[in-house]
């Protein structure tokens, strides 16, 4: 499958696009939203949106972990970089992300010890080899990553680290959904479901968005036809009027989801009264504190950070893109005050990010050059 | 570090939740920990998100995942390189 075997992909692709304008009725706008910056980064790079009729729009959601982390964590978390005998680990991708005074990348060049991990294992590592040092771990992504800071935690709690912390800033997906469909600046027509994300919480729960909100879901995996089957399953439900949640993705996710990533997640964390995401303003219970029983391994309790909030830059519109009220190039330093070099959003910063997913592969149509153009 | 990429479990490290697995030719030691209730075994094909095994797939899906994640040019060539990268400090 999925576009490598050229000829055969196409042929499918074309087929399945044939079954989408078939389905698809004249006259009717189709929105989906796509929740997960993996599928933001497919469509773009394969062109998805040329297999798709006029009318059916794919509008990019807050799945982009990277992305909705407000600029008052990255300032805390320089906070943090800035203390002395203290080491920062990151995901590579949040080096660049800018907060309210420069980015990590900027922290580092200053003299702060901030260094790139590929897993919060290897933070934890960091910290065993550098006992004269205060290692922390700015941890972030949605269920798919908590459960590896979660696994982590009880590794250092076995080996009694004393040198090593975690910055929490995990945030939990089914939340942030669901403030999506309560706000009425975008009326939505279905969802693809994130697929790594549900092959830790499964599909129930999404029940709520085709039970309260009649809008069907499709859990999807990454590769363009399975993009294009999780849109044509969407308008066939919509066709024969059904709202439910399907699993396009059963190759890899279990409608259970993982029973015990769920289990190490609860056991080493729980749910924060209310947490902000860049765009979306504060959701209550939408992302995760550590457990007080982890106290010890808890940047938040060990430091005291100032906790400010930061307003994005106003020429900044990630928020309304990562709504999926503004498409990318519709913002107004799209390309040319913001780009990936030198970004001033967190949507142009990472990989998965809408805004540097369109910026890489510009799929500009003729329609939407005259769009960007106007 | 959004990318999950599939890898062969190679051996077991005894007394420990770690395996070393093969991605695409680069040897790893990630942790199993996660998907130890589904049993695991040499041979089997895991997805691995920053260091941990998610969940166990089929040998089929773990090659077209491998050649779909290959289109995908610098997001996964970043990836990779991330797995590849010695913790910081560490050295051999």
């Amino acid at each position: 499958m999925r576009f490598v075997d050229e000829f055969r992909d196409r042929k499918i692709a074309r087929d399945l696009g044939a079954e989408i304008a078939r389905l698809a009725r004249p006259g009717r706008q189709y929105k989906f939203m796509e929740v997960c910056g993996g599928h933001t980064h497919t469509i773009y790079k394969h062109g998805i949106e040329d297999y798709l009729p006029q009318n059916v729009t794919l509008v990019h959601g807050p799945g982009c972990p990277v992305c909705v982390i407000p600029m008052g964590r990255i300032d805390d978390a320089m906070f943090i970089a800035r203390q002395p005998g203290v080491t920062l680990t990151c995901f590579g991708d949040m080096m660049r992300v800018p907060g309210g005074s420069g980015s990590f990348l900027d922290a580092s060049a200053g003299g702060a010890d901030v260094r790139m991990v590929y897993s919060p294992l290897d933070a934890l590592r960091v910290a065993q080899r550098n006992p004269d040092r205060h290692v922390v771990f700015m941890a972030i992504g949605f269920e798919t990553t908590a459960p590896s800071t979660a696994l982590t935690l009880l590794r250092a709690a076995a080996d009694n680290a004393s040198n090593f912390s975690v910055f929490c800033n995990h945030v939990t997906i089914v939340p942030a959904i669901k403030a999506i469909l309560d706000s009425p600046d975008l009326r939505l027509d279905g969802f693809l479901g994130p697929g790594h994300v549900s092959t830790v919480i499964g599909c129930r729960p999404y029940q709520f968005i085709a039970q309260e909100f009649a809008r069907p879901v499709v859990v999807a995996g990454f590769e363009p036809l399975d993009v294009l089957d999780s849109v044509r399953l969407l308008l066939k439900q919509l066709e024969e009027g059904r709202c439910e949640v399907e699993n396009q993705y059963t190759r890899v996710v279990p409608w259970d989801g993982n029973a015990k990533a769920i289990e190490v997640i609860r056991r080493t964390m729980e749910l924060r009264p209310h947490f902000e995401w860049r765009g979306l303003g504060f959701i209550s219970q939408s992302a995760l504190r550590l457990r007080e029983e982890f106290a010890r391994f808890d940047a938040e309790r060990i430091f005291r950070l100032p906790g400010v909030r930061v307003a994005d830059p106003k020429a900044c519109q990630c928020g309304e893109v990562l709504k999926g009220v503004l498409k990318p190039w519709e913002c107004k330093v799209f390309g040319t005050a913001c780009t990936p070099e030198t970004p001033i959003g967190t949507c142009m910063v990472s990989s998965e990010g809408a805004c540097a997913a369109y910026y890489n592969f510009g799929r500009f149509s003729r329609e939407r050059m005259q769009e960007v153009v106007r | 570090m959004c990318l999950a990429i599939p890898g062969q479990i190679e051996r077991l490290i005894p007394g420990t939740d770690l395996a070393t697995a093969d991605v695409s030719g680069v040897k790893r030691n990630i942790n199993i920990g996660l998907v130890e209730p589904e049993g695991i075994a040499p041979g089997d094909w895991v997805l691995i998100h920053v260091g941990f095994a998610m969940s166990k797939i089929d040998e089929e899906e773990a090659r077209t995942s491998l050649e779909f994640l290959q289109t995908m040019g610098q997001a996964f060539a970043d990836e990779m390189a991330a797995m590849q990268q010695k913790p910081p400090g560490e050295s051999g």
